[in-house]
């Protein structure tokens, strides 16, 4: 391009103003980035929800339990691929500050419902075989420092006076689906229902069943609840994402909150960069002038301008949020438990790229179209 | 020699769009800070007000919150001849409590939360004297009835007095609506334990919590040392106001963790603003500076008079955050509670200390975005300013 040199030459002239407005930008994409990131991190849940899946849990709530053998009467509904069954164990590793989710799932089945979830055949043969085996989420495995063939001991006082369950690693699993859940750990129901005292004997925490076709979900849900209506244990059942959804619903407020305050931070923040560049072109005005007396024409004047506040807008963003995806996975690692998982997604990025454009093109374009619209004599009176 | 302040005011109200901008930069970033730590202070403050210093909670030995584990029924017979409980004429001011949470659609979105339920003894109001009646009646045992929190009867369906509650397999009639002076009990429905076992089919002699008014709070040692001796019970004592500020610190510290980090990056951007409007002031005021210079004012009171200028702004604009997030006191806002997955109400709470460390914060970030400039201004040779353009 022709006017490189002109257009460098201005953007360092000032070095200092240069640095604190690509660190404005920087402070104001990092915030952006890492606000969407926690943001997102609470409705994941319903986000990566399967279409195709439903639960079914105790309509009295879900610390109730449901029947084991309700099990098979659900397989038995036409619609119904694969059904599982997952009971919430609620244990401690160590310390309670090692909060991660554990699970008692049903092995035969889990497979065929939870497809997302991945561990290589051979650690699955080996689970499966292992009566007290476990599969442990990848992060939580990274997280202590877990690897395959460890005991692992978990305190538990949810089923009988409190003791400890001692479990073997036989997998690590990953997760299909990007920003998919990767911190469970899982044991085998067989295990776990021979240990517990009567009361939880023979019972799941919930159902998660697998449809043969999406559309099928109202019918196959009101089938379920209809087959045990008037029980001892009366069902409800909806979509996962409902599930999920009614699960976030609980924290509407903080969501609003992060919310507000991304758009407080950004706001503060676009300005002081609309600013600085405003002042900067301001300063230069006789010299705008000088060039428009040379011969330059108005959209050249304005193209130089622009140009400026577009490259500082664009180092500035990526600046920023280069410096959100180094700072995301050392916070995820501080807030472990805390939140789900956060991933700064490519969506997120380039949204964040897109804005940070857009704020430089705003606040070179004001500024900018004030000197094209500048009669040269006026410019150059001023000083 | 000093630069007259009035210098000071002057040169703000010539720049005055960039000096509002900077302004509103420090505003923006006291406000989300003020914001934030008023969050973290009211979710503490709600569960630390639950609990009581004179009372003592006996949950199963390992147990980590009230939701896991029992407390068998003779346990708790145990505990009513223990020494150290406050004993009145009616009895020992003792409540063996069955604690689950229930799904109750919230007004807001209509969707189900997890409210916490409470069964009580009878007498758990001589026990939780923070708690208090304020429209209705108390429950009558035996009967189907429950109380609710304030915060309840407005944040959830069906919780108004007169109101019929569907929970477990049991219609409740709502006969009253408690005070628990904005702690998490507010959240709560309350009613009698034995039903509430029943209602949910849970095992008839099996608790979760017992909670005992101490003689006086000197007693605890003396109640912790005979139940930690005694070789029936199988269970842990901690002094109410302990498990309740320990439920706070897991959603206390998330608050705390983001919001210092939001507040901390936007102080970084708030004070390049600083910098760039004191930089471009001084930039634009060379000459004026050096002819000062010139007239005998020092280098010292130069710097002083641009870093007054800076703290003026600042100021300014701390001001403004402060009074601009005010009106969130006493908000409340919804949260879960993570120990015990039960959906709770707290509020905001700004206090005067937490609006002066936000005008401090102000200070500092007008200290560091006006130093730097105002030293600049001093160390410029006077010939040469005085040349320039």
């Amino acid at each position: 391009m022709r006017f490189r040199g002109l257009i460098f030459a201005n953007l360092f002239r000032k070095k200092v103003r240069l640095i604190l407005t690509i660190g404005s930008f920087a402070v104001a994409l990092f915030l952006f980035a890492f606000l969407a990131v926690v943001r997102s991190a609470f409705s994941r849940g319903a986000e990566v929800a399967g279409a195709d899946r439903l639960i079914t849990t105790n309509r009295i709530g879900l610390i109730q339990t449901l029947p084991i053998s309700y099990q098979d009467r659900i397989a038995a509904i036409p619609g119904v691929k694969a059904v599982t069954q997952n009971h919430w164990f609620g244990g401690v590793y160590q310390d309670e500050k090692n909060f991660f989710v554990q699970f008692v799932i049903d092995p035969d089945n889990m497979r065929k419902v939870m497809n997302e979830f991945v561990v290589p055949d051979d650690q699955w043969a080996n689970f499966l075989k292992d009566r007290q085996g476990a599969v442990v989420g990848v992060k939580t495995a990274e997280r202590f420092g877990w690897k395959i063939g460890d005991r692992i001991p978990i305190k538990n006082s949810l089923y009988g006076p409190t003791k400890t369950w001692e479990f073997n690693l036989d997998g690590i699993y990953h997760n299909s689906r990007p920003g998919g859940d990767e911190n469970q750990f899982w044991i085998q129901w067989k295990y776990f229902d021979e240990n517990v005292p009567a009361f939880a004997k023979s019972t799941a925490g919930w159902y998660v069943l697998k449809l043969d076709n999406p559309d099928d979900a109202a019918r196959v849900g009101k089938a379920i609840d209809t087959m045990f209506a008037n029980s001892s244990a009366e069902t409800k059942t909806e979509t996962e994402s409902a599930f999920a959804i009614g699960f976030i619903k609980q924290f509407g407020n903080i969501e609003f909150l992060i919310e507000s305050i991304g758009v407080v931070v950004f706001f503060t923040l676009l300005l002081v960069t609309g600013n600085t560049m405003a002042i900067s072109v301001r300063e230069r005005i006789s010299e705008l002038g000088v060039l428009k007396a040379i011969g330059y024409s108005d959209r050249a004047v304005l193209f130089f301008v622009l140009a400026e506040s577009l490259v500082i807008a664009l180092i500035g963003g990526l600046a920023g949020l280069g410096l959100a995806l180094l700072a995301v996975p050392v916070l995820g690692a501080k807030l472990n438990g805390l939140l789900p998982s956060l991933v700064l997604s490519p969506a997120i990025l380039s949204l964040g790229l897109g804005v940070a454009l857009l704020v430089g093109a705003v606040s070179g374009l004001l500024p900018g179209i004030g000197a094209m619209r500048m009669r040269v004599v006026n410019a150059l009176r001023r000083v | 020699m000093a630069i007259p302040v009035v210098y000071n005011f002057r040169s703000v109200k010539a720049r005055w769009t960039s000096a509002i901008v900077a302004v509103l930069g420090i505003a923006g970033t006291v406000g989300v800070f003020i914001a934030m730590l008023s969050l973290a202070r009211g979710f503490r403050a709600t569960l630390v007000s639950s609990g009581s210093y004179d009372n003592a909670l006996v949950l199963r030995a390992g147990s980590t919150s009230e939701m896991t584990g029992a407390v068998p029924l003779e346990s708790s017979k145990i505990l009513q001849d223990a020494p150290g409980v406050a004993r009145v004429v009616g009895g020992p001011l003792i409540t063996t409590e069955a604690v689950l949470v229930a799904p109750i659609p919230m007004v807001a979105t209509g969707t189900d939360a997890n409210v916490q339920v409470r069964g009580v003894s009878p007498n758990v109001l001589a026990i939780r004297n923070n708690v208090k009646v304020a429209e209705g009646r108390m429950f009558q045992p035996g009967l189907s009835e429950v109380i609710v929190g304030k915060n309840a009867t407005k944040s959830y369906k069906n919780l108004g007095l007169g109101d019929t509650l569907s929970m477990g397999d049991t219609q409740w009639k709502v006969v009253g609506v408690f005070d628990a002076g904005g702690s998490a009990f507010d959240s709560e429905v309350w009613c009698d334990a034995h039903l509430l076992n029943g209602a949910f089919k849970r095992p008839e002699d099996s608790y979760q919590s017992v909670t005992v008014h101490l003689a006086s709070a000197n007693s605890f040692e003396q109640f912790k040392d005979f139940v930690t001796a005694d070789p029936r019970l199988n269970v842990d004592v901690t002094r109410e106001i302990d498990y309740y500020s320990k439920q706070s610190t897991r959603m206390t510290q998330l608050i705390t963790i983001l919001g210092g980090l939001v507040a901390a990056v936007m102080a970084i951007g708030a004070i390049f603003g600083a910098l760039n409007t004191m930089y471009s002031a001084v930039a634009e005021r060379g000459r004026e500076i050096a002819t000062m210079r010139a007239l005998g004012f020092g280098a010292a009171a130069v710097v002083f008079s641009f870093l007054i200028e800076a703290l003026l702004i600042s100021f300014v604009g701390g001001a403004l955050g402060a009074a601009a997030v005010l009106p969130l006191n006493g908000l409340t806002t919804g949260a879960m509670n993570w120990q015990t997955f039960s959906h709770m109400e707290f509020a905001f709470k700004i206090t005067p200390i937490l609006l002066l460390s936000g005008l401090i914060f102000a200070l500092i970030m007008g200290v560091l975005g006006g130093l730097p400039p105002a030293v600049r201004a001093a160390q410029r040779p006077v010939a040469t300013a005085l040349r320039e353009l």
